[in-house]
């Protein structure tokens, strides 16, 4: 009896603090969901709606009119069909660039880590150092690079770009992934009969999955958000989405359709915001392994 | 054939050499055992000879190949490591079939070695576990079965059980011999525990420092060793080491610090003749301190030692006391009654005494 009466006022006293410390988390998710809220009901209101000035009612006559408008036909400059091509666009960057920087990633891993050569320190400390430079600082030497290579203005320079840049943060990755990865079953598998590329495919990557998961999350979040990268080596018809919807939003045609803008926001976030749901806790669990291993 | 030849074999870092040279031949089928303390360059040796670490001098050669410049794969060699080293993703029958498979053998002929393996190491019923969910003798004995299958030239084992628990190390260190009976393969041990190495080896190769101490077969290098490295490192508990003098007074003695004079056995008086005179150091195996009833047999000395601490063992009892500050221990029997402060009289077996130069550390 005695057990169970000091049991429901250690409640009590918890139930108390819980109370605060939900309110305070209630709280600060309405200040962070707010504006993902009004984005989404302003983009499912009609303009006449909009012009009524209530920002936060819910839409009286919900329609899917400027998804579909932002969709397929928004004028961005002087073409009107929307954003469907520059969605595209950075479909076409974003996954050869996110897959080539971390395979180079996790193959600078597992020779900083495991097949050491001399200098493989100083190797690591110039890659991380690639990581510290701000994108500002390198805009007019990759400009010329890249024209010199004949890959201005095209997908294949940002996806080169995009590449170089992330190679830094993917290498850090995956060198303290495997740090902490036991040597003695790549001195196994050496043994055993593999060869660099087979230790690498048939041993060290089926133990990669959760760092994997983290670079994808990091890659993919980075280059579909990447702004300066795409506004300063592409142009016209081969903008990324993040430039396009910049474009949209500036494209003046006497009225200014918010809830097509507001559409066209919320397509161009929606892939990274599918990718955090799907893998999101993955994410925090890589993280913390590299964090506390490395 | 598959003979080991390591001829002035070096290793050498850019700030220390921890291998100097050694020179050691392995005979084809031979089960030869390297032990020494850590850091003697004993694991250092095997990874040569495996190919996972680069020789900076002098030459490997495995069955008449010179292999110093063959990678591991082509070194036609097995090895077991001391954290097994298993595949976590794979199951036991792939972790075992991995070799085979990178070696393109046909799928009849990798899972008849694997079945037939698994048989002698008792796996069969284990083959499509993961090794997440096999005990720490299950798995020692899958690094043992991938190394079978191979069915390679040598076999190399690093510290293969200190991973494991006293009692499982003893049924694993059978289990390896009896392999070794069942399929004779040239065989590298490396372990740094004297009883492994003892019970294992043909011959036991005792290193310190990055050298050769002393090669032989176990019985060998217990009764004879060669230096006080060797005389300290083979035997548990360990010899005993007394600073003694060597004296002549008309038949050789040796003489503790404390005045005890210990008669020499006439037939190897002549042997230590000329260290007369010489401060020495007296070797002797707890086993030849033990209670005085064969104080008659010749060469036996009586001595009275102040007990210290008794450790009763069941079989036998530990005694040790002290001599100018040193622990010393005896061996003697359950019966002999002994308790701390008081003297024990012990027999000194000087018949199997060992006289070492205290320069040169050699056994004379």
């Amino acid at each position: 009896m005695s057990g169970r009466v000091e049991g429901s006022m250690a409640g009590g006293g918890s139930a108390v603090s819980r109370v605060v410390i939900y309110g305070l988390l209630l709280v600060f998710a309405a200040i962070f969901l707010t504006p993902l809220f009004v984005m989404l009901i302003t983009s499912l209101k009609s303009l006449d709606e909009i012009r009524d000035g209530n920002m936060l009612s819910l839409p009286q006559s919900p329609t899917i009119a400027p998804w579909l408008s932002a969709w397929g036909t928004a004028c961005i400059g002087l073409t009107c069909n929307g954003i469907k091509g520059y969605f595209g666009n950075s479909i076409m960057m974003v996954v050869p660039a996110v897959a080539i920087s971390t395979i180079l990633g996790s193959l600078n891993g597992f020779v900083l880590t495991k097949f050491r050569f001399p200098g493989h320190k100083l190797i690591f400390a110039l890659m991380l150092f690639a990581c510290f430079i701000p994108f500002q600082a390198v805009l007019i030497p990759v400009a010329r690079v890249l024209g010199m290579v004949g890959l201005g203005n095209s997908i294949g320079g940002l996806i080169l770009v995009h590449v170089v840049y992330g190679l830094g943060f993917t290498t850090l990755f995956f060198r303290n992934y495997y740090e902490a990865f036991p040597t003695e079953l790549i001195r196994a598998a050496m043994i055993d009969g593999a060869g660099f590329f087979q230790i690498f495919r048939r041993i060290l990557l089926p133990a990669s999955g959760p760092i994997i998961i983290v670079t994808v999350i990091f890659q993919f979040t980075n280059i579909w958000n990447d702004f300066l990268f795409g506004s300063s080596f592409a142009s016209g018809d081969g903008v990324p989405m993040t430039v396009a919807l910049n474009n949209l939003v500036n494209t003046s045609t006497g009225v200014k359709e918010y809830n097509v803008d507001m559409a066209a926001a919320m397509i161009a976030a929606l892939p990274t915001l599918l990718v955090y749901v799907v893998a999101g806790r993955y994410f925090v669990r890589g993280l913390m392994a590299g964090a506390v291993k490395g | 054939m598959a003979e080991v030849s390591i001829r002035k074999v070096e290793k050498a870092y850019e700030t220390y050499k921890a291998v100097h040279g050694i020179d050691l031949e392995i005979a084809d089928k031979e089960f030869v055992v390297l032990v020494g303390p850590s850091g003697c360059g004993k694991s250092t040796t095997l990874r040569m000879v495996a190919g996972l670490e680069e020789i900076t001098g002098g030459e490997i050669w495995i069955g008449g190949d010179l292999v110093n410049d063959v990678p591991p794969r082509d070194r036609d060699i097995a090895m077991v490591f001391q954290n097994y080293a298993l595949y976590p993703h794979m199951t036991v029958f792939d972790n075992m079939a991995f070799g085979l498979k990178l070696r393109k053998f046909p799928r009849e002929e990798i899972k008849k070695r694997v079945d037939d393996a698994a048989r002698i190491l008792d796996l069969t019923t284990l083959l499509d576990r993961r090794p997440k969910a096999l005990s720490g003798g299950q798995r020692q004995r899958v690094a043992m079965g991938r190394a079978i299958v191979r069915n390679p030239r040598v076999f190399l084992f690093d510290e293969p059980l200190s991973n494991l628990d006293a009692k499982l190390r003893v049924q694993m260190r059978t289990e390896i011999k009896k392999v070794h009976q069942t399929i004779p393969t040239t065989t590298v041990y490396v372990t740094h525990d004297q009883i492994e190495a003892m019970t294992l080896a043909d011959r036991v190769v005792v290193m310190n420092f990055g050298r050769i101490e002393q090669v032989g077969p176990p019985q060998e290098l217990y009764h004879n060793p060669a230096t006080r490295f060797v005389a300290g490192f083979i035997g548990s508990p360990a010899m005993n080491f007394f600073p003694v003098k060597v004296t002549n007074e008309g038949g050789l003695y040796v003489q503790w610090p404390g005045g005890v004079k210990l008669a020499v056995p006439p037939q190897r008086a002549n042997r230590y003749a000329p260290y007369a005179g010489k401060e020495m150091t007296l070797g002797l195996r707890p086993e030849h301190l033990t209670e005085t009833h064969d104080i008659e047999k010749p060469g036996v000395v009586r001595i009275e030692v102040p007990v210290d601490v008794v450790e009763p063992m069941g079989m036998e009892t530990m005694v040790h006391f002290l001599v100018n500050g040193e622990e010393m221990t005896a061996r003697v029997d359950p019966a002999t009654h002994a308790a701390p402060g008081e003297m024990l009289p012990l027999a000194a077996d000087m018949n199997n005494m060992h006289l070492i130069d205290n320069e040169s550390n050699k056994v004379v």
